[in-house]
């Protein structure tokens, strides 16, 4: 993996910095609080451009409340309450004047439990499209047919893409989500533990995926499998209890890391 | 003893085979309870079989094609030259006027009590105890309310901005009988929403909001369609609490007779089920009028077994066209 070869330094104070000269999306200073609880301590953290991140940690450690901040799709919740800022593509995302229809177009999102839309399978990939505006049959057509193949599900449903989706297997509707999420051709692509309801077969096809992706996108994901973020990502977050422990090179996370607590988690001793 | 035999740990088992499975005893308290409920459901069912079979017994013999399609004469108690026409276009019109307003009021309420009003608010909570409290107010006070508020005030008002000459809307009408019923159902399509709103994945609205659409286009394009059978459901138990509804319309629309069918949404209207309260009070000759009577209930049961079953066929076709396709 080339990110190995990058330098970097783990620093006690929570504030990495990215590996390449290229940082997509910029958090300083966060803190989130769900009422009075803080669910995420004072984290700053720089993601590069077209690499895979992921954050691991043990549940309720603030990954997947982190993750949602990129597409602000914590705004739903009741009671939440930002400080400091992420800045995406030099852009604060939580300023005021931030459209959000707009940022959701450029920040995509794959969940946990693959939701296709009770649609065909055409519909569940156009329906982004369709909202932003495109009416053109043969651009939906081709963008339809451009992202199945992207997402790897193409040869699988190019002979019943009118049949609905919900007719598919658990590895296949997640591929439809995210053939869904990048026709709209988002630049990040945020990705909510996308593998963990599926079997080993079907994994190693989303990781697959994913490192196909990587070509194009820019990719956030939140793992709960150490193997897999071993696998697919170039750089790993560890966090804990709210905090960032520790961000680096993947393979530096996992075999030399500079905290214990990091150590302690990746070797299964805690978590 | 330091080693334990197996006839040690397995011993009632080997000796008693089957013991665990079966009963041991008569258990009275279990056979009371269970014979209690099903006997409770028999008398119900046994109810409903007397009502339904006397009626059928009764008034099928006076059912014929001029029964049905015949718009009876000043003197509808005779047997013989009576119709029930008028009534039954009168009961389906009303009931289909009232569709037409109490759906949409009733989703859009539901729409806004499940996805934009904030949940624990006082006003949310005031706005559920209203859609509960009109479920439990008695229908001849909805008639009275009809009377009061579309006639005398929405009907008589409307006649002095067209400066009718003589009432044209302060009078009772279809309209404002088939406004009054929507306003008693409103609550079960209300309810029916709500519940077939809840009940669709958060999952999916999720899925909506992060490909950046707004919150409205996510309720038309995502959840409404996959409420359409619920928010049928809700139609169905409003037409038919509504199809026999006598006291809404009493001061609102029904009329005692008319010689002509209703042609205006500001005319009134015979109803069926006004009607066999007229057959059997006001009869001159109650023994030549009960089969009349009687083969007038069964057509309003039939008509709003019918308008059921319409309803219930095109909610079987949405679910399977959801299923198959969406």
């Amino acid at each position: 993996m080339a990110a190995i070869s990058i330098p970097r330094v783990a620093v006690d104070d929570n504030k990495a910095t990215g590996s390449s000269g290229a940082s997509l999306i910029e958090i300083e200073q966060l803190s989130l609080y769900y009422g009075a609880s803080k669910a995420l301590k004072n984290i700053s953290l720089n993601l590069g451009e077209k690499i895979v991140t992921a954050f691991i940690g043990p549940s309720g450690c603030g990954k997947s409340t982190l993750l949602r901040c990129f597409n602000r799709m914590n705004d739903l919740i009741d009671n939440v309450r930002i400080e400091g800022a992420i800045k995406i593509g030099g852009h604060d995302i939580y300023t005021k004047d931030v459209d959000v229809i707009e940022l959701r177009k450029r920040v995509g999102m794959v969940f946990q439990k693959s939701n296709p839309f009770p649609k065909s399978i055409y519909e569940n990939v156009a329906y982004g499209l369709r909202l932003h505006g495109v009416k053109n049959k043969s651009a939906l057509d081709e963008a339809v047919e451009k992202s199945l193949h992207q997402s790897a599900l193409w040869d699988e449903v190019k002979d019943r893409l009118h049949a609905s989706a919900l007719g598919l297997s658990g590895g296949q509707q997640q591929r439809l989500c995210i053939a869904r999420a990048i026709a709209i051709k988002p630049e990040i692509i945020l990705m909510d533990e996308p593998a963990s309801a599926l079997d080993p077969i079907a994994t190693t096809r989303i990781e697959e995926l994913i490192l196909n992706l990587k070509k194009d996108f820019t990719i956030v994901i939140v793992t709960h499998n150490m193997q897999q973020a071993a696998r697919i990502s170039d750089q790993t977050a560890f966090f804990y209890i709210g905090e960032l422990v520790e961000f680096g090179p993947t393979a530096k996370i996992f075999t030399n890391p500079a905290q214990k607590r990091t150590e302690d988690y990746v070797t299964g001793r805690f978590g | 003893m330091n080693t334990i035999t197996p006839s040690q740990y397995l011993p009632e088992t080997q000796q008693q085979p089957g013991r665990h499975f079966r009963a041991e005893k008569f258990d009275f308290w279990s056979f009371f309870f269970s014979g209690l409920t099903g006997l409770a459901t028999l008398f119900i069912l046994g109810i409903l079989a007397v009502i339904l079979l006397n009626i059928l017994i009764n008034g099928w013999s006076a059912i014929s094609w001029h029964f049905v399609s015949t718009i009876p004469k000043k003197d509808f108690f005779d047997a013989s030259t009576t119709g029930v026409l008028p009534m039954i276009v009168g009961t389906t019109i009303r009931v289909f006027v009232m569709t037409i307003f109490v759906i949409p009021v009733g989703v859009i309420t539901a729409i806004y009590l499940t996805e934009y009003a904030p949940n624990t608010a006082l006003i949310t909570r005031i706005i559920r105890a209203a859609v509960n409290n009109l479920a439990g107010v008695p229908s001849i006070v909805f008639g009275l309310f009809g009377l009061g508020f579309f006639i005398n005030f929405i009907g008589k008002n409307m006649d002095a901005l067209l400066h009718n000459p003589s009432a044209v809307w302060g009078q009772p009408a279809l309209i404002w009988a088939a406004l009054t019923l929507a306003v008693m159902t409103l609550p079960v399509v209300i309810v029916a929403t709500e519940e077939s709103l809840k009940a669709i994945p958060p999952g999916l609205r999720e899925a909506s909001l992060a490909l950046g659409a707004t919150k409205l286009e996510t309720i038309l394009r995502v959840v409404l369609p996959q409420a359409l059978p619920g928010i049928m459901t809700g139609g169905i138990l409003a037409v038919s609490r509504a199809a026999g509804e006598v006291a809404p319309i009493l001061f609102t629309g029904v009329a005692y007779y008319m010689a002509s069918l209703p042609s205006h949404l500001s005319d009134q209207f015979m109803d069926l089920g006004y009607h066999v309260f007229v057959l059997s009070t006001q009869s001159p000759n109650i023994e030549q009028t009960r089969p009349i009577l009687y083969a007038t209930v069964l057509v309003l049961l039939m008509l709003t077994f019918a308008l059921n079953i319409v309803a219930i066929i095109i909610r079987a076709r949405m679910r399977k066209k959801l299923r198959a396709l969406g």
